[in-house]
């Protein structure tokens, strides 16, 4: 599976990455090379095995409906790029 | 060119727990912006999910009010997007495997049929925080409270063909959710959110593109939007142009839908398994446990009404919708009291005077106990029913309990018999043109005679006593 | 010299005032003062002499927990209160986490010294600590190599003696190859024995903390106080947690031991395979029977894993956006260029190459030939080893195919990925697995990789133990 510059912006995209045209055709190149080596996978025959999402045979564990934690908010603020009034800001969203 | 319409909804019910359903932040409606989203909520590195308890078994809850399927395996995906008030970069959800699957609810409609409505499933999620975007101008405000409360999403299938039948489902879902008790229902603070699928198609036609609409915090609106939509849809389809399939928001105010705009772009949700959680796995000791502590549900109720109580289908349904309304009238019956009676004083009465006031009725100045006593007063001939209404007003103004006021007011009904004929016999003295016309045959003038005696008794007359007495003496 | 003794030694001093924590302290403070390996990201010198003071009334009381006083590098991926937390990366490089690592509450628990958070591999990403925002660390047995990755900062610290130990994460052979490269003892658990919470999570599943020390007593005495079950990480296994240190000197006449036949092909580097097959008969004449076992599908490990590990991180690294913590981009413009540049100009190369990659597969249309497939695959690799556990105790074998490699000389993410060859399926498994040093070639750490069946950490420190028993290469040291 081969990708093309176009499928690479959009990726990127996809995941909020911006790649300059400069770069594009290295990255493109690299990418490449890499789904190169996974697309080996095809190739497996892997009859009828169940995938496998944990290595350990658990369920999930449930937790009881209680509140446990306390407002850090003042502190969560002091470390954020940019907030107003008690809010996170980003730029305005059009929606 | 008839035109068909399908809809299907998806409600967004937020499930009343008392913290989140993967961190143990208040789920508290009101707080203060962002002093109730912990650092699981906030998505800092390095933190991590765990499921509330809670939230699994209202989702059963659900699941068994509706006889659905209940996978016992279930698994949480992540439904990838970036958007500022999601602030992992995803939202914890269920995709391939919901706890919940097929199920069926039947809501009645307009016309007093019943139809089925098939659930296709229910699955739990977690909601995202909200954006602000008029308190700045050059900013959108985050506000990560409600970032990490439950919900459980409820997808219902494509079954209805008009607005009037979404919005009784719609209904139907709203008053079972606070019947077991896992969401409070207001939709003014977002508890309840429906978004409708909407599409149209000739009769014999595959299914049409659908638009989907949001933004809907109201029946009244659900109703309005859909009608705007399919009348938006049939007018681009008859015109030969094609419906695009888009997210389009509501708007109250001007009255239209629009697309949305940020949705434009085709969104890859790229789900896959969650790898911090593992499957949820439901016992059947649990699903036993949860079935026990359900509460009789609507539509058992409706029908033990009807069946056991004798009341119309019309007045079970009313009755049954809510259950607070429910349990109030039944602790009025449970008292003794007669059901129909019961019932209209509950429809009636009482209604209208929680209307008007825009009380709830677990806010009832008159509690179930004392409406018991006053309807009591009535069958136990102690008073009329139209002086029962006035006890009623005073009852609501505070001004005492039923016999206080009875006594107070001297409202006892005349029952006296002997005083009663002597009050008639004069009245038909002194009316003797109106004898003759009613023994000519003027039946109507009965009302007449009534309303003659209940001015000299002050309403204090026994209806039925009058009647008897009056017949007697007029034929 | 201080810095020499062990941990087990150290405890001894401390109890018998020897010295004084506040006294050790200050010694690797000035070591690593010295040092020029750049394996340290933040040194916390001033926190770490009231942690050492703090340590020293608690022994004087004689109320200590073992580990009290005794000083360590945490490697920067470990979330610490108060305290700046990079994982390697422009990302964080201003975040102070609000919060602690369960792990970090563990060992503060215990009053610990911690000295500084350590140099890595930018989000756990990388096997040579080439890809850091803070430079390269460099590998104190030669210092023009790698030191391994992506737990580089955290191994090259302990080699060169300015940190008796150090905490390292393992997600693909981040604790067993740069252990090996610098002749160290690295242990990676059982996934689910050591909690998560805090850990920045790369690729979650695989993702398991370990501790990285000289020798396998320190090992155990180290995992006695990071393992344990975690209520605040979901895939936190609630297993009782035995004293590790107990059964260090069991016999190991009888042990089985196994070595795949697909570990010993061409690509092995010969003074690799040497010092391994040199180990190997070393357990043979402690009683051990070497017997050969097969892997079949652990050649597939490489594109499952690097499948499955793009993928989870390309998700897990998603909150980092600009908006609540972290790297923000100059005057956004809207929305959008918030998120493309701030993501992009905080990210180094490889963290989006392997991010675009795991976008790719969990998009539309590929998740089935990818993202399922390599799950099936894993699979596979994990029955391969129940397969041989069930002929042998140990799976034994090369932790790398070579030696450490020059700085700067590899530059095809490929060729990088291909080296991982040998630790990788462990993980896939959630298997335990160690790296102890075996010898040099060309002068250079050679280390062997010890595979256990899951939950058998302490038959893997036995076996670990003994060999060092009976071998002098956990004392070869680069310095004085």
């Amino acid at each position: 599976m081969s990708l093309d510059k176009n499928k690479v912006k959009e990726i990127a995209f996809l995941a909020r990455l911006s790649i300059q045209d400069s770069e594009l055709e290295q990255s493109t190149q690299e990418l490449n090379n890499i789904l190169g080596l996974m697309d080996q996978l095809g190739e497996i025959d892997t009859g009828d095995a169940e995938p496998m999402a944990h290595p350990l045979e658990m369920s999930q564990r449930l937790r009881e409906d209680q509140v446990t934690e306390d407002d850090l908010s003042e502190e969560f603020h002091e470390i954020a790029p940019k907030t107003g009034n008690n809010h996170f800001l980003v730029p305005t969203v059009i929606e | 060119m008839t035109w068909e319409t399908v809809i299907g909804l998806e409600i967004h019910s937020q499930l009343k727990t008392k913290s989140k359903i993967f961190s143990g932040a208040s789920t508290a409606f009101g707080a203060k912006a962002n002093t109730q989203a912990c650092a699981v909520d906030l998505g800092y590195p390095g933190v991590l999910p765990v499921l509330n308890q809670e939230a699994v078994k209202m989702a059963l809850r659900f699941g068994l009010s509706v006889n659905a399927t209940i996978n016992k395996h279930s698994i949480f995906a992540r439904k990838n997007y970036f958007y500022p008030d999601l602030p992992k970069g995803y939202q914890i959800s269920q995709f391939e495997i919901p706890i919940v699957g097929n199920g069926v609810i039947d809501i009645s409609l307009e016309n007093g049929e019943n139809k089925i409505v098939g659930i296709t499933r229910a699955h739990l999620e977690e909601d995202a925080g909200k954006s602000i975007h008029d308190m700045y101008d050059e900013y959108t405000a985050i506000d990560l409270n409600r970032a990490g409360t439950p919900l459980l999403e409820i997808v219902s299938e494509p079954d209805m063909s008009s607005a009037k039948e979404a919005v009784a489902y719609a209904k139907k879902i709203h008053a079972l959710v606070q019947y077991i008790d896992i969401c409070d229902g207001n939709m003014q603070e977002g508890s309840f959110r429906c978004d409708a699928n909407v599409s149209v198609r000739k009769h014999g036609d595959k299914l049409g593109t659908r638009a989907e609409l949001k933004n809907i915090n109201s029946f009244k609106f659900l109703e309005k939007a859909i009608n705007l939509e399919v009348e938006r849809q049939i007018d681009i389809l008859e015109e030969g142009g094609s419906v695009v399939q888009e997210t389009r928001l509501y708007d109250s105010i001007k009255n239209e839908t629009r697309s949305m705009r940020s949705k434009e772009e085709a969104n890859d949700y790229r789900y896959f398994p969650d790898p911090d959680l593992l499957p949820v796995v439901v016992s059947d000791e649990l699903l036993l446990d949860i079935k026990k502590s359900l509460p009789e549900l609507p539509t058992e109720k409706k029908l033990r009404f009807v069946d056991k109580l004798g009341l119309s289908a019309y007045d079970a349904e009313i009755l049954t919708s809510q259950k607070e309304v429910a349990d109030y009238f039944e602790t009025i019956i449970n008292k003794g009291a007669d059901a129909k009676l019961s019932a209209n004083w509950v429809m009636g009465e009482l209604s209208a005077a929680l209307n008007k006031n825009q009380v709830e009725i677990n806010n009832s100045p008159i509690p179930s106990n004392e409406l018991f006593v006053l309807i009591s007063r009535i069958t136990d001939n102690t008073i009329s029913g139209k002086i029962a209404k006035d006890v009623f007003k005073l009852m609501w103004e505070g001004n005492g309990s039923v016999d206080e006021i009875i006594e107070k007011q001297g409202l006892k009904q005349m029952t006296d018999s002997s005083a009663l004929e002597s009050i008639i016999d004069d009245i038909i003295s002194n009316n003797l043109d109106q004898v003759k016309q009613f023994k000519d045959g003027n039946s109507k003038l009965l009302g007449f005679f009534v309303g003659q005696v209940m001015k000299a008794t002050q309403g204090k007359a026994n209806p039925k006593q009058v009647n008897q007495i009056l017949n007697e003496k007029l034929s | 010299m201080m810095h020499n003794l062990t941990i087990a030694e150290q405890i001894k001093g401390l109890k018998n005032r020897d010295f004084s924590s506040l006294e050790l302290t200050q010694h690797y403070l000035n070591r690593i003062d010295n040092s020029n390996l750049n394996a340290f990201i933040s040194v916390t010198s001033d926190q770490a002499i009231n942690q050492a003071k703090m340590a020293d009334s608690i022994l004087a009381k004689g109320n200590a927990a073992s580990l009290t006083g005794i000083p360590y590098a945490h490697k920067d991926i470990f979330c610490t209160k108060g305290i700046k937390t990079s994982a390697g990366s422009k990302m964080l490089d201003s975040f102070i986490s609000p919060y602690d690592a369960t792990l970090s509450d563990k060992l503060n628990s215990q009053n610990m010294v911690m000295l500084g958070k350590t140099n890595m591999d930018e989000f756990a990403m990388g096997s040579s600590n080439e890809n850091s925002y803070y430079g390269p660390v460099k590998n104190p047995w030669d210092t023009k190599k790698v030191p391994g990755g992506s737990s580089g900062g955290s191994a090259a610290a302990v080699a060169s003696r300015i940190s008796p130990f150090a905490t390292g994460t393992d997600t693909g052979g981040s604790i067993r190859q740069p252990a090996s490269l610098c002749g160290i003892t690295g242990l990676k658990p059982t996934y689910g024995r050591i909690s998560r919470y805090g850990m920045i999570a790369y690729a979650s599943s695989l993702d398991q903390a370990g501790p990285m020390t000289r020798t396998a007593e320190d090992s155990a005495i180290i995992l006695n106080a990071m393992a344990g079950f975690d209520s605040k990480d979901s895939t936190s296994a609630n297993i009782s947690v035995p004293d590790y240190t107990q059964n260090l000197s069991k016999s190991l006449k009888g042990l089985k031991i196994g070595l795949p036949k697909e570990y010993f092909s061409e690509g092995l580097d010969k003074g690799v395979e040497k010092v391994v097959m040199n180990a190997i008969n070393d357990y043979e004449a402690m009683g051990a029977k070497i017997i050969e076992v097969s892997l079949p599908n652990s050649i597939h490990a490489i594109p499952a894993y690097y499948i499955v590990a793009p993928c989870e991180c390309s998700s897990n690294l998603s909150r980092f956006d600009g908006v609540r913590y972290g790297y923000r981009c100059g005057d956004p413009k809207d929305l959008n260029d918030l998120y493309l540049r701030s993501r992009s100009e905080g990210f180094g190369d490889e963290v989006k190459r392997r991010i675009m990659i795991g976008a790719y597969a969990l998009s539309a249309g590929y998740y089935d030939a990818y993202y399922l497939k390599a799950q099936k695959v894993r699979q596979l690799i994990s029955e391969d080893f129940k397969v041989a556990f069930k002929e042998v105790d140990v799976v034994m074998g090369p932790v790398s195919p070579t030696a450490a490699f020059d700085l700067g000389s590899v530059k095809d993410p490929v060729s990088m990925y291909l080296a991982d060859i040998y630790t990788l399926s462990v993980n896939l498994a959630g298997l335990p697995g160690m790296s102890i040093p075996a010898g040099f070639s060309d002068n250079l750490p050679v280390g062997l990789q010890l595979i256990g069946n899951h939950w058998s950490e302490e038959l893997l420190l036995n076996t670990a133990h003994q060999f060092q028993m009976v071998t002098d290469w956990h004392n070869a040291s680069p310095v004085e």
